[in-house]
């Protein structure tokens, strides 16, 4: 019994595998670093957002001397990505707010102050209050604006009233919006889910919120007291057709009903009706709790600016730019990156993460006389909430192919509980990595 | 994912929890793991009596890490949907049963001294 008792170890075996734990980490702990260019090039990033601060933190690493400015007039950074999260009553409305000068490298200047004028050819810059700022090189980061005019008869001190939510409008409106949705949840009626008829940020979103609000009524055992409607904007549910026809099917099995070519106009809050514009005209669905999500554009110093789309999206009035460089055509000294940009994907915090390498790449070449080689596929990634524990790991391309991080081991179209757990707990961690330059 | 380094992960990790608590996790699971590694050593011997105990405290780890692991992130059994995630919880709980097992070793190990208990697995 003695020989089974007592395994050996030894002072040698012990030292043997204390140093080839160290080798282990040597080889892979040093990382790859380019050497920084010298340069005095004036950069100017407009919008000091998640793409504008992430681009910021890889120049600032990359270049030598360059000024870096960004002009932002928004104290606040949000994390929008925690937006759903906050309206689910999981994380409270301060998850998703921090400051936007946490997050700046303290080689770039900040002007605090939005942009007034845009005049690409002088190269220049004029801020609210009059301040000429000239540049060489120009990033257009503003992110988009949310229409909420054009929702007729809609406030948004109307949001955590009489049903009405809205998800998108910031962290507090969020909280605001959960209170709404868990009284609905308890109480039942008819809940209304919309979405806007113009390009939108994480156009996954309104579909997790049905598939939540669905989740806490049968948490609650409510869901016979619930109806719920999406009300598409569109014949699909969804831009790529594979994970549209995923969500058809999910739907199905939740009974949630779904409407289509149906674009919100209006909202009657005394009556709990929401206006419609329809093929067939107008038309309106009745709602006790409902999320408005309102058309959205790009801000209007863009659109009275030449940046954008002359015969694209003019209604909306994205940055024109290259899919694949993300440059402006007209003006090479421009690029668009983030929400403004006018690519048909890529208005979530993954597309940045792709995006900004892309631009870093073809900025830092031109200051160096040289070609970049970075390209933008699409790429665009949205963990696809279907209730609270699961999501779909859902990622995807120009091109609608879908183009998994973790082939064979997270199915993209398969509701599963490490994609919940990415969401939940390394999504953020991600993100904010992504501003510091460091992912 | 682009660009999965070392270093990516790092950053990641340190954003999850905090620089300061990531690193004092990483240097508390170090110092557990060097302590187990050193009475090892000392005692050139793997006691099967301490041993004994360690194995019977691994199922109180297991579960306590899948506990904690869903409890973080608001979800539960029901939300197993395929075999990744099976995986996954299996991999928590191995790693939650593994960690406290050494843990109890080392502590065992620690507080009897050199010498004590290793003989008196003997028959």
């Amino acid at each position: 019994m003695s020989d089974t008792t007592h395994l050996r170890a030894s002072r040698r075996a012990f030292l043997g595998l204390a140093g080839g734990a160290a080798a282990l980490m040597a080889t892979t702990a040093a990382p790859v670093q380019a050497a920084r260019v010298k340069t005095s090039a004036r950069i100017v990033i407009l919008g000091a957002g998640a793409a504008g601060a992430a681009l910021a933190n890889r120049l600032a690493l990359r270049l030598d001397g360059a000024q870096i400015t960004l002009i932002d007039g928004r104290p606040e950074h949000w994390y929008q990505p925690g937006f759903t999260l906050i309206a689910a009553g999981l994380k409270p409305a301060g998850y998703s707010v921090s400051g936007t000068t946490d997050w700046l490298p303290k080689e770039a200047t900040l002007i605090a102050e939005y942009a007034a004028e845009i005049d690409p050819e002088a190269s220049r810059i004029v801020t609210a209050s009059g301040q000429s700022v000239p540049y060489d090189y120009l990033v257009v980061a503003t992110g988009l604006t949310l229409d909420w005019a054009a929702i007729e008869g809609f406030s948004l001190d109307m949001v955590g009233q009489n049903g009405i939510g809205a998800v998108y409008a910031g962290p507090d409106y969020a909280a605001k919006t959960w209170a709404e949705m868990d009284r609905f949840t308890s109480t039942g009626g008819q809940a209304l889910f919309t979405r806007p008829a113009t390009e939108m940020k994480c156009a996954g979103a309104p579909l997790k919120y049905a598939f939540l609000t669905d989740d806490f009524a049968r948490k609650k055992g409510n869901r016979g007291k619930v109806e719920i409607t999406y009300a598409a904007n569109n014949k699909t549910l969804f831009g790529v057709p594979i994970v549209a026809e995923k969500v058809r099917m999910l739907f199905g099995d939740r009974g949630i009903d779904v409407v289509h070519d149906h674009v919100m106009t209006a909202i009657d809050p005394g009556r709990k009706r929401a206006t419609f514009t329809t093929p067939d005209g107008t038309t309106e669905l009745p709602y006790d709790f409902i999320n408005v999500i309102p058309p959205q554009r790009a801000p209007d110093v863009i659109r009275n600016s030449p940046l954008p789309w002359a015969d694209k999206w003019t209604d909306q009035g994205w940055v024109e730019a290259d899919m694949q460089t993300l440059r402006h055509p007209r003006f090479a000294n421009v690029f668009a990156l983030g929400d403004v940009a006018g690519v048909p994907k890529g208005k979530t915090a993954a597309s940045v993460k792709w995006q900004v390498p892309v631009v870093e790449d073809h900025l830092v070449a031109q200051i160096e006389g040289k070609e970049g080689t970075a390209a933008y596929d699409g790429y665009t990634s949205c963990p696809l909430i279907t209730r609270v524990g699961r999501a779909m790991l859902v990622e995807f391309d120009y091109n609608n192919n879908l183009v998994p991080s973790f082939p064979g081991i997270i199915a993209p179209l398969e509701e599963l509980w490490i994609s919940w757990l990415m969401k939940e707990v390394a999504l953020k961690a991600t993100y904010n990595a992504m501003l510091r330059g460091k992912a | 994912m682009k660009e999965l380094t070392l270093e990516t992960l790092l950053a990641v990790f340190e954003e999850m929890f905090g620089p300061a608590l990531f690193w004092i996790m990483v240097a508390a699971a170090l110092v557990i793991t060097v302590a187990y590694l050193y009475v090892l050593v000392r005692d050139r011997a793997l006691s099967m009596r301490k041993f004994l105990l360690a194995q019977l405290s691994m199922p109180f780890g297991a579960i306590a890490a899948v506990v904690f692991v869903q409890w973080i992130t608001s979800s539960g059994f029901r939300d197993i949907g395929g075999p990744v995630d099976v995986i996954v919880l299996l991999g928590v709980a191995a790693a939650g049963a593994v960690g406290l097992a050494i843990l109890v070793y080392t502590l065992q190990a620690l507080v009897q001294g050199k010498g004590q208990g290793s003989t008196a697995a003997r028959t």
